[in-house]
């Protein structure tokens, strides 16, 4: 589904992403860890063509995302709070993110009707500006946000980080629940190896702007994975 | 402390991404600040010769202390519309060893050394220089630049006041309005007369030195407000923390008839409504509409035409200019969302154009009622021929250029205003796209009446505005690519704080 090719990010002469060759398989729910710097957010924005690779491109459904703007229409993605708009309210963002992904208004309530507990009765109908949600609130909408009209591609920058613990278990249950029919793929990254391991069928180390470690989820992994962030 | 403080504001500065791109708009300013002070020094060489010769029984300096009311009015006008107050972001020191004391004694101290403090002096230095010259007393004319000088920094912080109270509400020039209104009301019907009032006093400081402790101490008055003032403001869960507004949800259904780009503009039009930057172009608008009033009642202007067109393309183009010139920089703050969503720039794009073009026609029709003045004084319809070719020139030709000047756009715009101590686009730099846009129109429209007759430099006008509404789709599509070239340096910018 998407494939990074000879793909490398450099900013004034420092190498901050080199990747030579990176396919994720339609319908795989994607991890993405590494120390602060090591370059995941740089993939994920290069992914959504929000900066220009140095060198290399990707390919996402056989589109070249810098050269075309047709891979929007399969993929979303939450990334960080400027992918909220402050003066709305959640469900009008929620609406807008729905016309642009041509999702009539019974279509998004619908899809938000399956979120009640994660909202956990913190969003929806409380009157309130985006802008004046906390910062865990602000990611939850975010995230389901980055779900309307069916994606074929889900980017979530550390989807759970900020959220309390209640949630963090219920992101869990939302991701695994996407990923279950193969249809939807999926790329997160994390800090916690913890979660990261639970959810995601493939884990890719990430070190100073390259793959370091390439692993298929298994029993060990959290071991592995620990025992090399001790080092 | 203080020498760290001026070194983040510069790097602040120097380091931001806008500043690369505005070079041209720094240059720009510092003519526009040769310029006055030009002026001034001119005003304060010629002053003394001037009215000795248009008044020669009256003594010269008396005269101007009879003025400077009225130019304490100007000041404070100027001000505020052209000063920015220090703008600091102090959140991240409150935490930190510092002292709130430091801080603001900065913030204020700074405000001291602003340009628009030094500019009254090129023109009252010349001024006492003539004054000494032509034999007046030398103690009594130092006293009296020094009295100039604490009234100039009085005006400081006055304005600091007046500013801090503006960026509360909504009408933001309400309460300067109020204030320079009733005393110069005050004064016009003799109810108060200040202008004898600030003469008097100024004169009676000079001839007894010791007065001089007045001013002296409203300035300190002044300065112990303002600093009591921001101290309030130094803790987070005052104005550092906006209180949460609830939110209303508005009906907007009506924006889907405009098909497609129906959602950008019903976003549009919440973005102006929710948020208090964009919210003050609206009354910007009332302003605009209003603005002909100042010109068409006095026969000197109605006797110019070329002052028609500016005047229609003031009119009619008011919210393209003070909206359009933040395109695409009002998105800002979600610029991201808007790049990775399902969404051409093509559409986006077209929805930016169709709210400007709609404003311009609205504002054409709201500005029908000026054929008043055309039946009035028998003009011919020129004033109402005049609006009409310059708002299809808006439509045409303005509305283009402005969003192609929007590629370059590189400042990030903060909707929030979360900070206290944000006054941000109250400068003078807001202005400065368009002047080009309002007198370029007025210009060729000068030169084609001078050279043949108002009917030709309506054609003119009103032909280039249809060859750009003829030619829209190219143009558009020319617009976009150049958008499209800048996305990644836009989408940087906009990452950065300003």
């Amino acid at each position: 589904m998407i494939t990074a090719s000879n793909l490398s990010k450099s900013y004034n002469g420092i190498q901050v992403l080199k990747i030579e060759n990176l396919e994720i398989p339609k319908g795989q729910s994607f991890g993405l860890v590494g120390n602060n710097g090591a370059g995941k957010t740089t993939y994920f924005n290069l992914v959504l063509d929000l900066i220009q690779p140095s060198s290399g491109h990707i390919v996402n459904n056989e589109i070249q995302v810098n050269k075309s703007e047709d891979w929007k229409a399969f993929t979303s993605a939450f990334i960080d709070e400027s992918f909220l708009i402050g003066y709305l309210t959640p469900e009008e963002y929620f609406y807008f993110i729905g016309e642009l992904r041509n999702q009539n208004k019974a279509d998004v309530d619908s899809l938000l009707a399956q979120f009640e507990d994660f909202f956990h009765d913190e969003i929806l109908r409380k009157k309130k500006f985006l802008r004046d949600l906390s910062k865990g609130n602000q990611k939850k909408v975010g995230i389901v946000a980055a779900l309307i009209g069916n994606p074929e591609v889900i980017v979530l920058d550390e989807p759970f980080a900020n959220l309390d613990p209640t949630t963090q278990i219920r992101l869990k249950q939302i991701i695994k629940k996407l990923t279950e029919d193969k249809h939807v793929t999926v790329l997160i990254s994390s800090h916690d190896l913890l979660h990261v391991t639970d959810v995601c069928e493939r884990i890719v180390v990430l070190e100073k702007g390259e793959i370091i470690k390439d692993i298929q989820t298994s029993e060990a992994t959290l071991k592995e994975l620990e025992a090399h962030f001790t080092t | 402390m203080i020498k760290r403080f001026i070194s983040f504001e510069w790097k602040q500065f120097f380091r931001s991404s806008s500043w690369q791109k505005s070079i041209a708009i720094n240059i720009l300013m510092i003519f526009l600040a040769l310029y006055m002070i030009v002026s001034f020094l001119a005003l304060g060489l010629v002053l003394y010769p001037a009215l000795k010769k248009l008044y020669p029984e009256n003594d010269p300096f008396i005269m101007f202390n009879g003025f400077l009311f009225y130019w304490i009015m100007a000041d404070l006008m100027m001000r505020f519309f052209l000063q920015k107050l220090p703008v600091m972001s102090v959140k991240p020191l409150l935490t930190l060893p510092v002292k709130r004391k430091t801080i603001i004694n900065y913030v204020l101290r700074k405000s001291a050394f602003s340009f628009f403090n030094f500019l009254p002096l090129f023109a009252i230095i010349p001024f006492g220089i003539m004054l000494l010259i032509n034999d007046y007393d030398a103690v009594n004319i130092l006293v009296w630049v020094f009295v100039m000088v604490l009234i100039t920094l009085i005006i400081n912080f006055v304005n600091f006041i007046i500013e801090s109270l503006s960026s509360q509400i909504e009408l933001s020039f309400l309460p300067i309005i109020a204030f320079v209104g009733i005393l110069s009301a005050l004064n016009h019907f003799n109810i108060i007369s200040f202008a004898e009032l600030v003469s008097k006093g100024v004169l009676g400081i000079v001839d007894s030195p010791v007065y001089i402790l007045i001013p002296v101490l409203i300035l300190v008055a002044l300065y112990q407000l303002n600093y009591k003032a921001l101290k309030q403001k130094l803790y987070i869960d005052n104005s550092l923390k906006t209180k949460t507004q609830e939110a209303k949800e508005t009906n907007l259904e009506w924006t889907k008839r405009f098909g497609d780009i129906g959602s950008f503009l019903q976003l549009d039009i919440k973005l102006i409504t929710r948020n208090k930057r964009a919210k003050s172009s609206i009354w910007i608008l009332l302003i605009g509409l209003l603005y002909g009033l100042f010109f068409y009642p006095q026969p000197m202007y109605r006797e110019w035409e070329p002052l028609f067109i500016f005047i229609g393309i003031f009119v009619t183009g008011i919210f393209l200019i003070n909206f359009g010139q933040f395109i695409p920089a009002w998105d800002s703050a979600y610029y991201k969302l808007l790049m990775s969503q399902n969404i051409k720039y093509e559409k986006y794009l077209k929805s930016k154009f169709t709210l400007l073009a709609a404003s311009v026609i609205i504002m054409f029709l709201l500005s029908t009622p000026y054929v008043y003045f055309d039946i009035k004084f028998d003009l011919g319809f020129k004033i109402i021929l005049s609006h009409l070719a310059a708002a299809i020139y808006n439509l045409g030709i303005n509305t283009h250029v402005i969003l192609f000047a929007g590629s370059f756009n590189r400042k990030k715009i903060n909707l929030d205003e979360r900070a206290a101590f944000n006054w941000q686009g109250t400068g003078a730099v807001q202005w400065l796209l368009g002047i080009p846009l309002m007198l370029l129109p007025m210009l060729l429209f000068g030169i084609l009446f001078w050279i043949f007759n108002f009917e030709v430099g309506v054609i003119v006008i009103t032909s280039l505005g249809i060859l750009g509404i003829v030619f829209h789709q190219k143009i558009m599509k020319h617009i976009n690519s150049r958008y499209s070239r800048s996305k990644y340096k836009m989408i940087d910018a906009f990452s950065q704080e300003s």
